[in-house]
Order: structure tokens, then sequence, then C-alpha cells
């Protein structure tokens, strides 16, 4: 990411985060706006947990320069992609523990 | 001497001499740190190994005085010099916590990772030596909050290494400093493997592809990745713990508990099993951060000793990688008896039979190793050769406790001690001396002296069978793990007590054939032989290309690497090994 | 003696030290406060009764604080940029308004704790409202410690911008990152702790 920046390249990228910016606004106001219609329980978690997948996504791509990460980088976190998975079967587990499955 | 300093200071000479405070309290030197862990590790071994053995003795001896040190031990704890309960309790989990957090991981990774990893890569340090002197440091606080809180009222923490909610939750405050204790160590061990990782993948020296690594590094390399990932869950639980126990919240604590007969007073809704989960998920990956950097040892100490190249190098480390991925899909297996659902337990119980695969392939290429080897019967190779069918015993063991059925009988009796302990004490144990016969004469330019390592290894080797060996018998007989008396009030237990007083008396024997190794070290580093050559046991890898003992920035001439690590008894070369920086003469 | 690849990347994975280690020690910290939403998941499925978060929490209050750490990002990422195009004085005032957003973040989280304690509203209250000091708590916590590392570089730190430029801009992008992921951090904690 550091090598081979012209002046060029950071003025475009400076353009674009404040596009994201300007997104992640409005996805915070959208987000609290249909929280105030209070949706039943599993359509809510699905709304809300959506659309704030959508603003990680934006800040890790465009902040964090993920969309041009190298490889390697991209390993650790499928990795831990992976494990953190595993750690949010917890629940369901637990409930198993209780003889539903 | 202030003088000087001050004009070094800030001119960022590189002749800027170091002080006796930098040099070696807060040496960001990667060899120094690791000595700083071995040494702090082994105290606490000492420490754990003693707590032990005054447990035993009252094992063997229920409500007899303590001779020697019954009187130190204070009213509150053994008045007249007999142990209380409660004191046997604490020693119970804090000989738990102090053998695997304190003591066996830090002198495997801390230590033997520390000092070694950059060397065998071909690198002038670690990665961040900064954020390594704060990891031992960090390491030490949490070692200093854990003997202190000994001295707490009720004393140190006392439910059991593993800390099970509620019980811990309304434990005395020793459980407190326990918690604050582990999120240190857990601060430690976190900075440490992602110093460990950036240095293998980032400082690797020219040539030095991943396949030729050394096999240590790679178990040094996934061990890493086990630490990363698997912590952070333990140090969640930790902080939701001490907010159970300081702000009065109830994660684990279930609606209506009662507690002597009076309701507790918390908003309830917790969950036990929660802790659990999350403690195990941690601890599952921490059975293998114990087990694979000795593996690693093993390894470089048997290719070296049969002066043959390991058999199946490249399958040892995809099983290790394999190992360290399975570990984190079968923590549960440690949780059959909490009422969980077939399903789910037929899951752990397939997962807990696939990890056994790629740890028999490790051992059996290791075993296949020895296989039509010239052997040298070093005091390192002993205990590296006595390490295989001392693993062997723990992991085989451990089939039973990893099916449900036979686990109903055998959980929490003394057989789960019995298995867990061949794995780590005549398994790790054995390997980490191994690893500090072997390497001794790189970091003191002394060799250890051979006959007392001889006697110091067949006491140990028959001692420590002599304790853990009837613990199968005893759990067999479904004697539990955690009694003060060693199980005198159980009509079961009746047939097998006797057992009781000899595995204590071959404690006290493995005890004093350990002052054989105190005395040898601390005699060998003054007065030891002297090593005539930087590689004193012909190896190939590349720790043996420094001066002894390594300077600061290890290596004194440009280092390319041109082969793998193990190639001893190579066919038509003058002498049976080909150093890795050796270039081929063309 | 000097680590090698500090400053400039290894060819073969295309990383200088300090950014592998940094998105290690974010994967860490992915799997702490991923441990932390999985408890927080288990208990509130296995609860009897569990409030809404609009029921109890201030919507507006912590509307503003998304948009101040969101803005707070932004100009951390701004400071960054300042650096590449060689601009020291646009970096002090990004970095400097990063630090005061953080402030101004931590501020309105004081104001909203103090009403809950007003109210005797505590951790112990309810599993509820355990989970959400917890929570918020240790995220303020990461908070603070960026605090502590953003301005140690906008104040003593930034001397090595004359002494070696390029290690002190990967010194900000790295800061950067651990800033964005608390920030990314609070954008899954806020929907869960309010909204839902």
């Amino acid at each position: 990411m550091s090598e081979a920046h012209t002046l060029e390249d950071v003025k475009q990228q400076v353009r674009r985060y404040v596009l994201v910016f300007v997104a992640l606004l409005a996805l915070t106001i959208v987000t609290v706006t249909i929280s105030y219609f209070h949706l039943s329980v599993v359509p809510a978690i699905i709304v809300a947990l959506f659309v704030a997948s959508i603003k990680g996504t934006l800040v890790a791509s465009y902040f964090m320069h993920l969309i041009s990460e190298r490889k390697l980088v991209f390993f650790v976190l499928i990795l831990t992609g992976v494990f953190f998975l595993a750690l949010m079967t917890l629940p369901v587990l637990h409930h198993a523990d209780r003889g539903v499955v | 001497m202030e003088h000087t300093a001050g004009l070094a200071h800030g001119e960022h000479d590189t002749s800027h001499e170091l002080s006796f405070w930098e040099k070696y309290i807060f040496s960001q030197d990667h060899k120094v740190i690791g000595i700083q862990y071995g040494i702090t590790a082994l105290l606490f071994l000492l420490f754990g190994f003693t707590l032990m053995i005054i447990m035993r003795w009252q094992l063997a001896y229920p409500g007899q005085p303590i001779p020697l040190i019954g009187q130190w031990l204070g009213d509150a704890n053994a008045p007249g010099g007999i142990m209380l309960p409660e004191f046997y309790n604490q020693l119970g989990a804090m000989h738990g916590t102090i053998m695997v957090f304190l003591g066996v991981v830090p002198l495997a990774v801390g230590a033997f990772g520390n000092y070694l990893v950059p060397l065998q890569i071909g690198a002038p340090d670690m990665a961040f030596p900064k954020l390594n002197m704060m990891s031992y440091w960090s390491y030490f606080l949490g070692g200093v909050t854990m003997l202190s809180s000994f001295f707490v009222p009720g004393g140190a923490a006392n439910s059991g290494w593993t800390s099970y909610a509620p019980l811990a939750t309304i434990a005395t405050t020793g459980q407190t400093f326990w918690l604050c204790g582990m999120i240190f160590l857990i601060t430690s061990s976190l900075l440490g493997s992602v110093n460990f990782i950036v240095t293998i993948v980032q400082l690797r020296a020219k040539g030095l592809t991943f396949m030729r690594l050394p096999f240590f590094v790679w178990a040094q390399l996934v061990t890493s990745f086990l630490l990363l990932l698997a912590f952070p869950p333990l140090e969640a639980a930790g902080v939701l713990q001490l907010m159970d126990r300081l702000a009065g919240t109830s994660f684990f604590l279930p609606s209506g508990l009662v507690i002597s007969g009076q309701p507790l007073h918390v908003s309830g809704g917790g969950s036990p099993i929660l802790w659990q989960h999350l403690f195990w998920f941690l601890a599952h990956p921490e059975v293998y951060v114990l087990i694979l950097p000795a593996m690693g040892i093993v390894a470089e100490i048997i290719a070296n000793n049969t002066r043959k190249p390991l058999w199946g190098y490249k399958s040892m480390v995809y099983a290790t990688i394999f190992l360290g991925f399975m570990s984190f899909i079968v923590w549960a297996h440690h949780m059959f008896m909490t009422g969980m659902g077939t399903v789910i337990s037929a899951f752990f119980q397939t997962t807990t039979m696939i990890i056994s695969i790629p740890s028999v392939i490790i051992l059996t290429a290791l075993l296949l190793s020895l296989y039509g080897g010239s052997i040298r019967f070093t005091v390192p190779m002993l205990f590296a050769t006595a390490f295989l069918p001392m693993f062997g015993i723990g992991g085989l063991t451990g089939l039973p406790l990893g099916l449900a059925p036979s686990d109903i009988h055998l959980h929490d009796t003394y057989y789960v001690i019995g298995h867990f302990h061949y794995v780590v004490a005549p398994g790790t144990l054995f390997a980490l001396f191994a690893g500090i016969y072997y390497w001794f004469p790189k970091v003191t330019g002394r060799q250890m002296n051979n006959a007392l390592g001889r006697i110091h290894f067949f006491g140990s080797f028959i001692f420590i069978n002599g304790i853990f060996m009837p613990m199968f018998i005893e759990g067999l007989a479904g004697v539990s793990r955690r009694l003060y008396d060693g199980g005198q009030q159980y009509a079961h237990a009746q047939g097998v007590l006797h057992w009781n007083v000899f595995m204590s008396i071959s404690a006290f024997c493995l005890f004093f054939f350990q002052l054989f190794f105190i005395i040898n070290f601390f005699w060998s580093m003054k007065k030891g032989k002297k090593v005539n050559s930087d590689n004193p046991w012909d190896a190939t890898t590349l720790e043996w290309d420094t001066p002894t003992p390594p300077p600061h920035g290890n290596f004194i001439k440009p280092l390319e690497v041109f082969r793998g690590p193990y190639e001893y008894s190579v066919p038509g070369k003058s002498r049976d090994f080909v150093p890795q920086s050796e270039q081929e003469k063309v | 003696m000097q680590v090698p690849y500090t400053v400039h990347t290894r060819s073969d994975t295309g990383l200088y030290n300090a950014k592998l280690g940094i998105w290690l020690f974010l994967s860490s910290e992915v799997m702490l406060f991923g441990a932390l939403f999985s408890s927080y998941i288990l208990l509130r499925v296995g609860a009897d009764t569990w409030p809404h978060g609009y029921e109890h929490l201030n919507i507006p209050l912590g509307t503003v604080n998304t948009a101040v750490l969101i803005t707070s990002s932004v100009t951390m990422v701004m400071a960054w940029a300042s650096l590449m195009m060689k601009d020291f004085a646009k970096y002090r005032s990004y970095l400097g308004a990063t630090i005061l957003l953080a402030i101004v973040f931590l501020v309105i989280k004081g104001f909203e704790y103090a009403a809950k304690f007003e109210h005797g509203l505590y951790p112990s209250t309810s599993t509820y409202f355990g989970i959400y000091f917890t929570l918020t708590g240790l995220h303020a916590l990461h908070i603070i410690g960026g605090i502590v590392v953003n301005a140690y570089l906008w104040g003593p730190g930034s001397k090595m911008w004359k002494t070696d430029p390029e290690r002190f801009t990967h010194r900000i992008e790295i800061a950067g990152l651990y800033w964005h992921f608390v920030d990314i951090v609070w954008i899954f904690l806020f929907p869960m702790l309010y909204l839902l």
C-alpha cells in the first residue's frame, strides 16, 4: 500500500474518503430511522446487522485500505473469520445443551 | 560513567554502551529476554511443584502434620502443621494455574521460542524488540499478582484452575487476583504471539523458504496462532467474571441461586455453562500450545542425534497446521457432562477422534526417524526418546475421555489427572529438559555435566511414572480428583487407596532427583566443560552459525540459506552433516 | 543492530513488519469482541425477558456519538493522506481533530452513564445493563488507548517526521488501522445495544 503512491493517487483517494464519509452518515440515519418503526425481532436484527455490515465493510475497505491490501493480510483475516464463526456457534451449542438439538 | 552515558545519549551511536539495567533487566535483546523468561519460568515450575509436594503429603497421610515446612504455612492455612481443606483447594487451583500459565508455556514459548526462533531463521532479533520486553514484564506482573494472592484474606484462588462459575464468582478475594493476573498473562501472550508470527514471516534469512524452516520454528508459528486467536475469548470471559465479582452483574449466575441456604441477591439470568464454553475455547488449543513446542524441540534433537533427516518432514508440517486448525473445534469434549444434546455431542466426539490423527502422524514420524539411525544417547537424546512413549501414553489414554459414554464414568476422576499429566509432565517437561541440555552450550559456552544429567534423567523417568501410572488405576476405580483426603470416606475407593502413599513417595523422590538438575545447571554455568566449537553437536540449523554465546544482533557475517534443515549423513559428503548455510561447491 | 523491514516492505510478503503486526493484533481483538458478542446473543436468547435498547437508552445521543466517531475516522485517514502529500501542518490539524472528537465521544458517553446512574440503573440492575456497561466500557477503554497513542504521535512522537518521514507515515497508518477498527466495533455495538 505504501509504495508507489503518486500525489495524484492520494488526491483521488481523498475524494473517495469524503464519499464514504457521506455514505456512512446516511446509513447511520437509515438504521436509526428504521429502528423507530419497531419491527419485530427477526427482521429488526436482519436489517440492523445488514446495515452495520455495509458500514463496517466500507470502513475496512476504504479507510483501512483493504481493497488494495496484500494476500497475507487476507489470509490472516480469513483464518480469524473462520474461528470467529466457531465462536458464534456458542449460542447454538448452548441451547442444544438443553436438548433442543 | 554518568558523564559518558550523558554524552552518548541521543546520538544513536552504535557503540553506545548499555547500562546494567538496559543490558540485563529492561533488555530488548531477544536472547536476554529468552533467558529472563527461562529463569522466571523454571522458578515458577519449582514453586508449582512444591505446592504439589505439600498436597501429596496430605493425600498420603491425611490429617498428619506436614514435616519440615508445615510450621511455616501459618495458622490460617495449616494450624499445627495440619492442612485445612480450604488451603488444599488453594494449592490445587494454584498448582494448575502456575504450572500451565506461569511455568510450561512461558518456558516453551517465551524462553525457547524467544531465544531460538530468531537464531534459527537467521534474524538479528525479534521484529519488535520493545514489544518483546513488554511481554516479558507483563508476564512478570501477572506472576507477581498470582503469588501475592496467597497473602490476601481467604488466600489464593481456590476454585480450580478452570475457575468454573458460579463457584469462582462467589469465592474469596484471591479469585479477583487470579483474574487480574490472567489478564496480564493474556496480554503478555498476545504481544508475544504477534511478535513471533511477524518475526517468522518477515525476518527469515535469504533463501530460507517456509519448507526449509526447522520443525521447531513451524511448531512455534502454529502455537503463536493458537495463542493469538484462542486467548481473547478467555480474556472476554475474565472481564465478564470480574464484572460479576466487582460490579454485581450476573453473567454466569443463574436466577434463583441459593448459597448455604441463603438466596443470592443478584439479578440472575446468567449462564454458568457460558463460562465453560469460553474457558475451553481457550483451554483446548492451550493443550496444543503446551505440546507443539515440545514436539519441535524433540524433532530437532532426534534429527541431530540419529544423524538422519527427520522422517516425513513435510507430513509433520502439514499435520501440525491441521492440528492447530482442528484444536479450535474440539473444545466441548471437556463438557460432555453438562447435559449436551446427542447431535452436538456426536459432533465433538467426531472432531476429537479426527484430531488424534495429526498427533499420531507427528509421533509416528518421530518414531520412524529413529529407525536405522546410529543413535548418540546423549542426555538431551535420552529425554527426547523418553518423550515419545510418555506422550504416547498420554495421548492414547485421552481417547476414552473423548468418547462420551466412557467419559461419563471417567470424568473428574484421577484418570483425567493421569492422562493430561502424561502429556504435560513426562511429555512436555521432558522435552523442555531435553532442550535445556541441548542448547545450554550455545547459551553459556559450556556443556552440562553428563553424569549428573544421566542421574537426573533415570531418576525422573522412573519416579514420574510412579506418580502418574497409579492414577489410572484410582481413576478407573472412580476416585474423584478433588478430594482433600484422597478419598478415605468413600467405600468404592478403599481398594485402591494404598496407591496414594506409593504416588506420594514417588513424588518426593522425583523432587529429590530434580536437585541433580538444579546443581548441574548452576555448577555447569561456572565450571562446566568449555565447548571447543560454536557447533558442539555437529548440527545443521542456523543457530549454530553464531558465535558462542551469540552477541547482540546475533550473526556476524551475512547469511544465506541453501538447503533444508536436516541434511544429516548426505551420501558423498566428507562430514555427516551439512549446515543450512553451506553453499554447494560448483 | 537494525531490524529489517521496519520501513521498507519485504518483497515476497509485500508488507512491512508493523503492518502485519497490527492486522494480527486486530485479529485477536476480533476474537475478543466476538466472544463478547457471542455471550450477548447467548444470554439474550436464553433470557425470559430482555428490554429493547430504545426503551432505556438515549438514541439521539447514541446517534450523535456514532457520527462523532465516524467523523474522527475520516479525520484520521485524512491525517495519513496529508502526510502522504508531505503536508505536516495539515496532518497536525487533522490528527488534533481526531483526538478532540474522541474526547467528545467520551464526554457524551459520560453524560449517558451519569444519566443511567441517576436513575439507579447499574450493571447489577439486569443482565441487559450488565452487557451494556461492559461492552461500552471496554470500547471506551479502547478509545482511551487510541487517544493516548494519537496524542503521542501528535506531540513528542511527531519529531520522527524530521528524521524518518517514511517510517513516521507508517506509524500513522498503523495508528489509523487501530482507530478504524475501534470505529467498526462501535458501528456494530450501536445497533446491538441501542436499536434492537
